[in-house]
């Protein structure tokens, strides 16, 4: 058995023979042309065809994967027509007299090569958008056809690259999954794979051999891994990971769309915690019904300074719009602790968990919080956000947050900057005191999110952490369900609602009694949307 | 001759997909249509050159439009900028 590592653009498994894609290679020779004039004629026929081409795979595409994939097929087109383009191949055959095929590839090259040095992995990735149009145009100088060889059996698709061209000309019957040498994750062969649906494993490099063609061969897409001539025991594994996830979708085509409701009618909303803005495709796949908790820290974590507001406000309208008019609560900067960022200038501390981070940071450092906030209150235009704040324990630092609020409001009004008027606004549940003093909280804000890990770890004074402690540990601690059901009562009391976005609220054996506490909302990881809405209308 | 400034806050910059619909909507126009970054600048008809810019999220780019039509294509360029990027 051989084992290749590369890198995942689409999870899932698939088994069947290896098929590696052999390129019709053409020698692209210089040669001398007397009549300059009849040579620009016939790389026009030829650019005319390579676009009539592209139309007929946009309709195609546009068929297959939709508008926003088929797209690139009319850029494709936008390339062969750019002046640009055209000038420099004009350019070359009349200068040198030389024939189109030459001028095409050299042309192909310089742009390839502009695009290849730009300082942005996007940007280099399209050099393969250059040559793949230019690569049409020289089939049709040439004489050569294109496209893939029919397939008669379904077979996992080997190849050096994909041009998205070849990966849409494909007929998707036949493919089980695709294994290239090269390319990238932004690349519209990793995006169509996805779109499409076929597990893909890319940047295997050069261990993936062409002799390797029609022998057994497996994809696992989650790990990005190929094997070839799989033994007895992986292909095991295999088969019953494959079942495993083709199990998973079979469920979520069966509940999606469907209520989360029980038997005797109680319902209850199942929202996605996302941490990253990639993550929004996993939340609409799984048919989440809003998003309980975006983690906003991956602004401050990937950053090298503090995020400007134009950088947090571009990321919230997105999720905002994505999400389009579901409810997306984010979460205001929760640092410190484990969480450490060096530009923040933190000191060491001996008791990070009890420390200076989340709304402590905030309250004290105000210019950070109202850059968030400012960025928070315009993006609430283009959707339904709210907004919640972690680790309160007192009243009068809810009552600061407002008037930090009222502040920026008044800033943003002043500077004739639209915002919204009235944003949700809620609080984490994850401190002792929070919950003691929830009657008082809850009378200041529309909702509660009840943050289990932090609460757990607070009210049995136990360290996650420390692999030691584990037999003293116990998830389902009554003190634990004891809070959230106090943290309920009081919510309720005062009009507010209550969810969970932690650990806790996936927990399947615990879905019952967080129904009869009369939970409003959970919030769990976007695989586990459908597990949840399966568990609840299980439940009477 | 129409001058304006946007700062673009579409997160993945002027990528692919924003660079054809733009270059679509300018070549609509009669007046020259110009993209300037710092130094760079690039004619908005011409879809290597506006993806060869490489304008990326927060970055600032300056529109500027001269000829017949300017007034209304900087208008519904304008417009078109803060609807796509």
């Amino acid at each position: 058995m051989i084992t290749i590592s590369g890198k995942s653009v689409f999870g899932g498994v698939s088994i069947g023979k290896l098929l590696f894609y052999q390129r019709n290679n053409k020698v692209i020779k210089r040669t001398h042309v007397d009549d300059v004039d009849a040579e620009w004629k016939r790389f026009q026929e030829a650019k005319d065809t390579a676009v009539e081409q592209l139309k007929g795979l946009y309709d195609k595409a546009l068929a297959d994967v939709g508008e926003a994939n088929a797209m690139i097929f009319e850029i494709h087109q936008m390339m062969l027509e750019d002046l640009d383009y055209l000038e420099s191949i004009e350019n070359i055959i009349r200068t040198q007299e030389v024939n189109a095929e030459y001028a095409v590839a050299t042309t192909a090259d310089n742009f390839a090569k502009m695009f290849a040095a730009m300082d942005d992995a996007y940007m280099q990735g399209r050099a393969a958008d250059v040559k793949d149009v230019s690569e049409r145009v020289l089939d049709i100088l040439c004489g050569v056809d294109t496209g893939f060889k029919e397939m008669t059996e379904p077979c996992i698709i080997a190849a050096d690259d994909l041009a998205p061209s070849e990966t849409v000309q494909l007929d998707k019957s036949k493919v089980l999954g695709f294994a290239t040498q090269y390319g990238s994750s932004n690349s519209h062969t990793a995006i169509l794979a996805r779109t499409m649906n076929i597990p893909a494993v890319i940047g295997l490099g050069e261990g993936l051999l062409k002799e390797y063609s029609g022998r057994d061969a497996i994809i696992d897409g989650f790990t990005g891994t190929l094997y070839i001539d799989p033994d007895e025991k992986t292909l095991k594994e295999m088969q019953e990971k494959r079942e495993k996830d083709l199990e998973q979708k079979a469920l979520l085509e069966q509940l999606k769309g469907k209520e989360n409701v029980t038997k005797s009618g109680q319902k209850i909303n199942v929202y996605a915690n996302i941490g990253n803005v990639s993550d929004l495709g996993a939340v609409l796949k799984n048919d989440a019904g809003g998003i309980g908790l975006f983690r906003s820290e991956f602004l401050y974590l990937e950053n090298s300074d503090f995020p400007t507001e134009e950088q947090q406000f571009a990321v919230y309208k997105q999720v905002a719009e994505s999400m389009a008019g579901k409810k997306v609560i984010i979460r205001t900067l929760d640092i410190g602790a484990d969480k450490q960022v060096d530009y923040f200038g933190l000191d060491k501390e001996d008791n990070p968990a009890l420390g200076y981070r989340a709304i402590r940071i905030c309250l004290t450092r105000p210019e950070i919080f109202k850059t968030q906030l400012r960025a928070l209150y315009r993006a609430a235009v283009f959707g339904n956000i709210s907004i919640m704040f972690p680790m309160i324990i007192s009243v009068s630092e809810v009552l600061r947050i407002k008037e930090i609020i009222a502040e920026v409001k008044g800033e943003l009004k002043s500077e004739g900057i639209p915002y919204k008027e009235d944003v949700e606004l809620g609080i984490m549940i994850e401190t002792p005191a929070s919950v003691m003093i929830s009657r008082d909280l809850a009378k200041e804000v529309d909702f509660f999110s009840v943050g289990t890990n932090d609460l757990t770890q607070y009210t049995l004074a136990i360290d996650r952490q420390n692999s030691k402690l584990d037999e003293f540990y116990d998830p389902h601690h009554p003190a634990v369900l004891a809070m959230i059901k106090m943290a309920a009562e009081s919510a309720h009391a005062e009009g507010a609602w209550i969810g969970i976005c932690g650990e806790l609220g996936a927990d399947l054996e615990l879905t019952e009694e967080f129904l009869k506490m009369g939970l409003d909302e959970l919030s769990v990881s976007p695989s586990m949307v459908l597990p949840l809405r399966k568990r609840i209308r299980e439940c009477e | 001759m129409k001058e304006f400034k946007y700062v673009i806050t579409d997160p993945e910059g002027i990528h692919a997909r924003p660079a054809g619909i733009l270059v679509k909507q300018a070549a609509g126009y009669q007046s020259t249509v110009k993209i300037t970054k710092g130094e760079k600048s690039a004619d908005a008809k011409r879809i290597f050159g506006v993806m060869g810019l490489g304008v990326k999220t927060g970055e600032e780019i300056t529109i500027t439009v001269e000829g017949a039509d300017e007034d209304t294509a900087a208008a519904e360029l304008e417009t078109f900028f803060k609807e796509n990027l």
